[in-house]
């Protein structure tokens, strides 16, 4: 039983803790989300400068790390509300190469993501495809030894910045079977590759993708032709993982903040924080976070276990996590009273932030059913 | 005991639909006149549109008496007309002239102040707004700082106010002001005052919300002189007036008839939304959740109808209207989580960023989910405004528990 940190992993935590404090507090990031390209390029080249984006790599990849890096490194993005694309590109792109990559697709592109000059968008949601992995109505036919793909993905996070797309698409089966699955890297200026990009309301950046058939060479296949479901879904659980300590982060903010406030809020005399009901709704908050980050912790350390047991460990992350997120974003704002309903406050970007991570790679209906389905029985 | 409607009351049902339907105007909501871009006058107009029909028709100030033009609707009625109206999704007059200052002018007002302002606000020409709240004063309301000075036939007024909900397009405001600062206890020396809202010395500031929207204003009062005329009743008694309109403000706050159509919009989206191959709404999960709502809304239906028939029996709204707030604000709120998850991914974009090329060809999700993530945000205010959840649960522990 061990819960310490690595020396190297306590700095990797530091480093990235620092960056996002000196470079990134909330008028920074204000600014950014305000701006036109939405994001920080330079901060991203700082980070692949100081190693951060080569962290959940082997040393054979040429990284030092694993999950548990990118936790860290997550966490820390979820402290500062910061946006710009490390879950798409290096942990569920990098994912895909390196559980899924050949030597000359890893060769090709795991440098480029360590070196910040590859960006990856993760194309795999649909518009009619509800969470399901397997529901795709976007298909890749064989052409010779070619694919060509068509289809619509929705909601792409960071696709404005990428260069390159990861694209799960159907290349045999009905449009929900388990087998029949594959996975594409996909050039952004591929012909026949077009976005529609809008702004999340939680300051991110996506797109609507469309494929028109695109034409891509059989390299292009990342693992095997059909069976590419179970790799997805391991991907998406890093992800998902991934996430929950971004949200964990969040939410330590966010409870810091709401207490602050209770304490400096005056009203009838007093700090509203001197008020039993208001101290109870911060104690749970509190238990909400521990509990956060226990689940945080238990998927992590699960994710190399076998199938079963990853995806039961991370799905009931994903449920508690995506309930403690809407009760300390809600119990945030309510604290703050007026205050908190502003664009002003921070507290507002962490509620909506905490909001959008309660479906991101799975509701917490979805995630329970999921339970249930490896549990019950 | 008899839930069902008479018979003129079913002939009254039948009567205002028709109204309504043959003359609300179509295709607008509250919420435009919260967006930053909006034209004030034409957004004015539009607002307005349905209050100046219904100031017309005699309709616009059911609850009002019938000597200052009310309908003479019995409370039953006044309900159906708010089901009615509700089911068509008008943009009701704005409660703030209506509800609010409307009831204190003609209850406590002189009869100059009832002539000069109740035409106005039947007819809906006059907007009106509510300076209440201040930075320092939000649930302790009486803590309020803003003065109002003597200086010969005037008050000069100094101080912000804040959560001001539209003032932005007002022409008038209710404000509540210390006159005496040395008063034994800080309920005893505020008064009611009525401003002219284009009076030199005020500024606007709208405030940008966590929705995206400017809904609510900073009013900054800088020696703004006001005539003594316009003080309501009588000095340093404006914390009566203002109990009693609160007690106004919240009854109806318990928003029935809006979310009940909220649950069948809730419906068809589930209804549309598909889970393994069927409709979200057939998943018995999500179904017991949709459930729960329409239950706990038949239960706040029940007990509004009966502090109605107690209203009918000459009881005024005395403090079960918070227990019509907290479960009406927490029913509403719970309604915008369930269209949030029911929307799933296509919650997270942003509506106001989209791409304005004007294109339809290529929709960014369906329309249904565009509103779902600002209005979650923006509902977040209900428990807090008009008295907080908190607060409300106060007045209950004490007004009816005797705590």
């Amino acid at each position: 039983m061990d819960f310490e940190f690595t020396d190297e992993q306590n700095m990797v935590r530091d480093g990235i803790s620092r960056l996002i404090r000196e470079q990134y507090d909330f008028d920074t990031r204000r600014e950014v989300v305000a701006s036109d390209s939405g994001w920080r390029p330079e901060l991203w080249a700082q980070l692949a400068e100081l190693g951060m984006l080569a962290a959940p790599f082997s040393e054979a990849d040429g990284g030092f790390g694993g999950a548990t890096e990118a936790m860290i490194i997550m966490e820390e993005f979820g402290k500062g509300l910061a946006v710009e694309p490390f879950v798409p590109s290096v942990v569920c792109a990098g994912g895909f190469l390196k559980h899924g990559g050949n030597d000359a697709q890893r060769e090709e592109y795991i440098g480029g993501i360590i070196s910040g000059e590859m960006i990856f968008a993760f194309a795999y949601a649909e518009p009619r495809g509800r969470y399901d992995l397997a529901n795709l109505e976007t298909t890749a036919k064989a052409d010779g030894g070619d694919y060509v793909i068509n289809g619509h993905k929705a909601v792409v996070i960071g696709a404005p910045w990428a260069t390159h797309f990861v694209v799960t698409a159907r290349t045999s089966g009905g449009q929900t079977d388990e087998n029949g699955v594959s996975v594409f890297v996909v050039a952004k200026d591929a012909d026949g590759v077009s976005t529609r990009d809008y702004g999340t309301v939680d300051g991110r950046r996506a797109s609507e993708v469309y494929f028109e058939n695109v034409k891509v060479s059989g390299d292009a296949l990342i693992g095997e032709a059909d069976n590419g479901l179970p790799l997805v879904e391991k991907v998406v659980d890093e992800a998902t993982a991934a996430v929950c300590a971004e949200a964990t982060g969040a939410m330590k903010v966010t409870n810091e903040t709401t207490l602050d406030y209770s304490r400096q809020r005056k009203q009838f005399g007093t700090a509203i924080g001197s008020f039993q009901v208001l101290q109870h709704r911060m104690a749970d908050m509190l238990m909400e976070y521990e509990q956060s980050v226990s689940m945080t912790y238990l998927a992590t350390i699960k994710l190399d276990e076998d199938d079963a047991t990853r995806k039961k460990n991370v799905s009931a992350a994903k449920v508690r996590i995506g309930q403690a997120a809407r009760f300390i974003g809600q119990s945030a704002i309510q604290t703050h009273g007026g205050m908190g309903m502003t664009d002003e406050l921070a507290v507002g970007s962490y509620f909506k932030r905490l909001s959008i991570v309660e479906s991101e790679f799975g509701s917490v209906d979805h995630h329970m059913r999921r339970h249930i389905k490896l549990t019950a029985g | 005991m008899n839930l069902d409607f008479t018979e003129e009351e079913n002939a009254f049902r039948a009567e205002v639909r028709e109204f309504i339907e043959n003359n609300a105007p179509e295709g607008m909501t509250r919420d435009m006149a919260s967006e930053g871009d909006a034209d004030p006058a034409t957004m004015r107009e539009a607002m307005m549109a349905w209050h100046k029909t219904l100031g017309k028709k005699g309709w616009s100030v059911p609850a009002w008496p019938t000597e200052y033009g009310g309908t003479g609707w019995n409370p039953t009625e006044r309900y159906i007309w708010g089901e009615e109206n509700a089911r068509m999704n008008t943009v009701m007059p704005l409660p703030f002239g209506v509800s609010m200052v409307g009831p204190v002018i003609y209850t406590f007002g002189n009869e100059e102040q009832k002539r000069e302002h109740l035409p106005g606000i039947m007819s809906g020409d006059v907007w009106w707004c509510q300076g209440y709240s201040e930075p320092g004063a939000g649930s302790d309301l009486a803590s309020l700082k803003t003065t109002a000075v003597r200086d010969g036939d005037d008050y000069i007024l100094n101080g912000q106010k804040t959560w001001t909900t539209l003032a932005q397009y007002a022409d008038w405001g209710f404000f509540l002001c210390r006159t005496d600062p040395d008063a034994a206890k800080p309920q005893m020396g505020i008064s009611f005052i009525l401003v002219d809202m284009n009076t030199p010395g005020i500024e606007v500031r709208p405030i940008k919300l966590i929705d995206g929207g400017y809904e609510v204003n900073e009013v900054w009062l800088t020696d703004v002189r006001v005539p003594a005329t316009n003080l309501i009743g009588e000095e340093n008694h404006g914390w009566t007036y203002a109990k009693f309109l609160l007690a106004h403000e919240r009854s109806g706050i318990a928003g029935v008839a809006r979310s009940k159509r909220g649950v069948e919009q809730l419906k068809e989206i589930a209804g549309s939304e598909m889970l393994d191959g069927k409709p979200l709404l057939e998943d018995m999960g999500f179904a017991q959740k949709i459930s729960q709502l329409e239950i706990d809304l038949s239960a706040l239906e029940i007990t509004e109808l009966r502090t109605l028939a107690g209203e009918q029996a000459g009881k005024g709204p005395g403090p079960e209207s918070s227990l019509l707030k907290v479960k009406g604000t927490e029913i509403q709120q719970r309604l915008t989580e369930l269209t949030m998850e029911a929307v799933g991914s296509y919650g997270a974009p942003d509506v106001r960023s989209f791409p304005s090329d004007g294109s339809n060809d290529f929709p960014i999700g369906p329309d249904y989910a565009h509103h779902a993530a600002p209005t979650y945000f923006n509902m977040r205010k209900t428990s807090i405004y008009g008295g907080s959840n908190e607060i409300q649960r106060n007045i209950i522990t004490k007004m009816i528990l005797g705590l």
